[in-house]
């Protein structure tokens, strides 16, 4: 690994889902894992929220040294902070989870962060093995232990997977003697949120899963089989006229575009 | 006489050597942290220590106890008169009679060591500790030849300058061993550094009878957490681990070491003092921690220990179950120091192994180590009837309920107990889920900012109700409640009287309010729970409750304050260290050899582990659960 990678990690203030308190997040405790992972000296880890978040300390205590603060209000909207901050930053990674466990939790942040900056975004990274001359070699996760290996140049935007390294444990005191450097930054109200009604969600009744199978065997075998999907191809000799079209044509035939 | 000069002088320059040595080691000692003492309070109470509390624990191996009173007795008492006669020449035959008599004492003394010493228990360390008999023997015999013509039993200048020169070597050699090697490390070290640590011992509340169990809080928020290097001990538990006769005795009775697992207590205050003192552990001449080779350890004082002297595999194989400390006749305080050197692990490296990070993470989180949803504290106790301290605001008795909530199996227990309590008409009371973990697992796992705040938030529930009495079915909830909530500024406890389901069902028993049928079932023993015994000297009760049932228990031989941990304690289950046996089946082992069919216990944890021994074995019952089935009817109804 070169050692000059900016990594940019960003975190959120998670929810325990059986207490509701808050806590690091579980997916953004692996994206600060995989950036310690790829350099520990030039990862910056950034918050858009609250200075004086506890929370923001059980990052820090997974061994930063410092933990970079973009202070808004409650109602502030994360997106156009982020944007700045990253463009004036030289950010070459940017980890994120794939959703947030508070909040809007609608996981477009990645998505909307690299259309403004014209980015590539890679969905559901497991592992980033190499990252050298420009381009990193990343393990998108897939389902049932699956990976796919893509490369992709920098600077990207990663949403990071539960299939990556755990975060690690994190410690009492590193994290309270961690350095916070709150940058100073305009914030801008999120309008749209600010007419939306909140409430908590209802749990939807389950559907009951009938089994047909008569014997104890048929049952494991219903309850391990792959489902059966056989729509999915994957096209790697192809040229990028072909990929598209099909890529196209899948478009359509899902009548996403008409 | 041409050689009168050469003993006295021999002797003054060992004394000059062993006074050099003795300041370089009490440098040593201080260059760990601060800690106050009251050193002439402490200096002042040192004999009474010496020979009334430190004796009742060596008098545990009568041989033992023996042998060094006449050893230890003898050689203090001759030494001092050695001073008188020889060295600034009293002329006096009385004082040398009475250091004849010392050196026979101290002879005989020497010779039972001696004989300990043919064929010694592995338990010992051997090394020097084997010539020291023989140092012990040349003394008496030396310096017995020498006082003869003082005693005026032989004409002075008999033998000649040959004599003198034999027996001026002679001196040289044992007392280097006795002076010279009591400051400059030698197996002697144990008499000095031992005499200074009863006189400023860290809890001197042991001393006559006394208990004191608690572990110390760690301060937050300083530049470091724990302990890291040998100096970040206090100076006083330096000192503590330099008084280590290495016995063994701690060794013989701990559950890590028969378990095989990377743990030795003595081993462990051994390389306590390597680290302080700095050099290697190559001189080692005890057992080793299983597994681990010998000669590979390094230590200096400003070295972090886990860095090349011990493994940290060693601090996470203690149960905590103070066996060793209990058994340790010096009064070191190993559990002290593990648990200071797992907190620099946990606060500072965020290295607590297995499942220990997310334990802690579950705790912090939720309450509860293991993760569940804070709402379901109560759901145990949905068909019990209990009311609830929110409600009702004040009561005579608060039922601490701990984690068992939780567990099914715990719950079986907690029933037992509601139903005795209400067989008995007591106005009870639980927190439900105002309850919190009382924070055991989080302090024993080095978490101890976890831990305090589970503490005060605890405290500041209790403080808005009233209670008499705090009850609980779990050991170390008990322990943390008694013993350890007290250091955080709240008088929530104050007045309050925390007890132990046992003795409370024993008092109630006592006061004729339960009424038992006598039990017909077989064979009955009784594991004690270390955290009800050995840390809160609660040995009665129990008994007396089977006794209540008519139940003649068949004590298991290592019970009582030698009961050996069913390996359950200090987060062990949660990290989990491999060795070559699990504790726990060695405990049922205890039990399967007293053969009882049943064995009672006083703790949900250790429910947990006998329970986890496979079939077929002894039934394993909490004392509430036999005493529910023995209800009688007609109270019951
Ligand atoms: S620590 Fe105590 S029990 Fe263990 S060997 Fe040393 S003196 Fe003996
Ligand atoms: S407390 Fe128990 S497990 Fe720990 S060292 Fe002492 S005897 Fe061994
Ligand atoms: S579970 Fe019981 S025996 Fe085991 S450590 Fe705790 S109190 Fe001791």
């Amino acid at each position: 690994m070169p050692p000059k990678v900016n990594v940019v990690s960003l975190v959120s203030i998670g929810r325990h889902p059986q207490s509701g308190r808050s806590r690091r997040a579980e997916q953004d405790g692996r994206a600060v894992e995989l950036g310690l992972k790829l350099s520990k000296k030039s990862l910056t880890v950034v918050h858009a929220g609250d200075a004086q978040e506890p929370v923001l300390r059980q990052y820090a205590g997974m061994g930063l040294d410092s933990l970079t603060v973009l202070p808004q209000p409650a109602d502030g909207d994360a997106l156009p902070i982020l944007v700045d901050f990253l463009k004036s930053s030289k950010a070459q990674v940017v980890l994120t989870g794939v959703r947030a466990e508070s909040g809007e939790s609608s996981g477009m942040l990645p998505y909307l962060l690299a259309e403004q900056l014209g980015w590539p975004l890679v969905p559901r990274v497991a592992e980033i093995l190499t990252i050298k001359q420009g381009a990193a070699e990343v393990l998108l996760a897939l389902p049932r232990g699956q990976r796919r290996s893509v490369i992709v140049s920098l600077p990207f935007i990663a949403t990071v997977d539960n299939a990556a390294a755990e975060a690690r444990q994190t410690a009492f005191g590193p994290g309270l003697r961690a350095d916070f450097k709150v940058l100073d930054v305009n914030s801008v109200k999120d309008e749209a949120m600010a007419t939306w009604q909140i409430s908590a969600a209802k749990p939807r009744p389950k559907r009951l899963k009938v089994v047909k199978a008569k014997t104890a065997a048929d049952r494991m075998k219903a309850a391990t089989a792959k489902p059966v999907g056989g729509g999915g191809k994957v096209m790697k000799n192809e040229t990028a006229a072909e990929k598209a079209q099909a890529i196209f044509d899948l478009l359509l035939e899902e009548k996403v575009v008409r | 006489m041409i050689l009168d000069w050469l003993p006295p002088t021999l002797i003054g320059f060992l004394l000059v050597l062993a006074g050099i040595g003795a300041i370089r080691r009490m440098n040593l000692w201080r260059a760990g942290q601060a800690e106050k003492v009251n050193i002439l309070a402490g200096l002042l109470a040192m004999p009474k220590r010496y020979l009334h509390d430190l004796h009742h624990v060596v008098e545990r191996d009568k041989y033992m106890s023996r042998t060094h009173v006449a050893t230890g007795g003898g050689f203090v008492l001759a030494m001092v008169l050695v001073l008188f006669v020889h060295l600034f020449g009293v002329k006096s035959e009385i004082l040398a009679w009475a250091l004849l008599a010392a050196l026979v004492l101290m002879f005989c003394g020497a010779l039972f060591v001696y004989k300990r010493r043919m064929n010694p228990p592995s338990r010992l360390s051997k090394g020097p500790w084997m010539r020291l008999p023989k140092s012990l023997l040349t003394f008496s015999i030396t310096f017995f030849v020498l006082t003869l013509p003082a005693a005026g039993i032989l004409p002075e200048g008999t033998g000649g300058w040959v004599l003198t020169l034999v027996l001026s070597v002679l001196i040289l050699m044992s007392l280097s061993e006795m002076l010279f090697g009591m400051t400059w490390g030698g197996p002697m070290k144990h008499a000095f550094a031992g005499a200074l640590h009863l006189a400023f011992h860290r809890r001197p509340e042991r001393f006559g009878g006394g208990r004191s169990t608690g572990l110390k809080p760690a301060v937050l928020g300083e530049a470091s957490h724990g302990v890291a290097k040998p100096t970040d001990f206090k100076w006083n538990q330096l000192l503590g681990f330099d008084a280590c006769v290495q016995c063994g005795r701690c060794e013989a009775v701990c559950p890590a070491f028969a378990a095989g697992q990377p743990l030795n207590p003595k081993k462990l205050i051994q390389d306590m003092v390597v680290g302080f003192a700095g050099g290697t552990d190559a001189k080692y001449a005890g057992s080793p921690y299983p597994g681990v080779d010998v000669g590979n350890a390094k230590g200096a004082p400003d070295q972090i220990i886990t860095n090349g002297l011990i493994s940290s595999d060693t601090l996470w194989s203690c149960t905590t179950c103070r066996a060793c400390v209990e058994e340790c006749p010096m009064m070191i305080e190993h559990v002290d120091a593990i648990v200071d050197m797992r907190r620099f692990l946990t606060l500072e490296k965020g290295e607590t192994p297995n499942k220990g990070a997310q334990v802690l993470e579950n705790i912090i989180a939720t309450d509860n180590p293991n993760g569940y949803s804070p709402a379901s504290r109560t759901h145990w106790a949905a068909d019990q009837n209990l009311n609830l301290m929110k409600d009702v605001k004040q009561a005579d008795v608060l039922f601490w309920v701990s984690d068992g909530a939780f567990d099914m199996r715990s719950q079986r227990i907690l029933r037992a107990f509601v139903k005795l309590m209400k067989a008995a008409n007591i106005d009870v009371a639980i927190l439900g889920d105002e309850e919190l973990d009382s924070g055991d697992v989080a302090r024993r796992l080095g978490d101890d900012a976890a831990f305090q705040s589970l503490a005060k938030r605890n405290l500041a529930t209790l403080s808005k109700y009233s209670f008499k009495t705090i009850v609980t079915t779990d050991p170390h909830a008990f322990h943390c409640l008694k013993n350890e909530y007290g250091d955080f500024g709240s008088d929530a406890l104050k007045g309050v009287e925390v007890l132990h389901h046992t003795t409370f069902l024993n008092r109630l028993v006592k006061e004729g309010r339960l009424q038992l049928d006598t039990f017909k079932g077989g064979k009955v023993t009784y594991h004690d729970p270390c955290y009800l015994g050995r840390y809160n000297g609660e040995y009665d009760a129990p008994r007396e409750l089977l006794a209540s049932l008519g139940i003649d228990v068949a004590e298991m031989e290592r019970s009582g304050y030698r009961s050996r941990c069913c390996g359950g304690g200090g987060g062990a289950p949660i990290t989990d260290i491999p060795g070559e046996r699990r504790i726990a089946d060695m405990r049922m082992e205890d039990v399967v050899s007293t053969g009882a069919e049943m064995v009672a216990v006083g703790c949900q944890q250790c429910t947990a582990m006998l329970e986890g021994v496979v079939e077929p074995r002894p039934v394993v019952k909490d004392i509430a659960e036999i005493l529910v089935s023995q209800l009688s009817e007609e109270v019951n109804s």
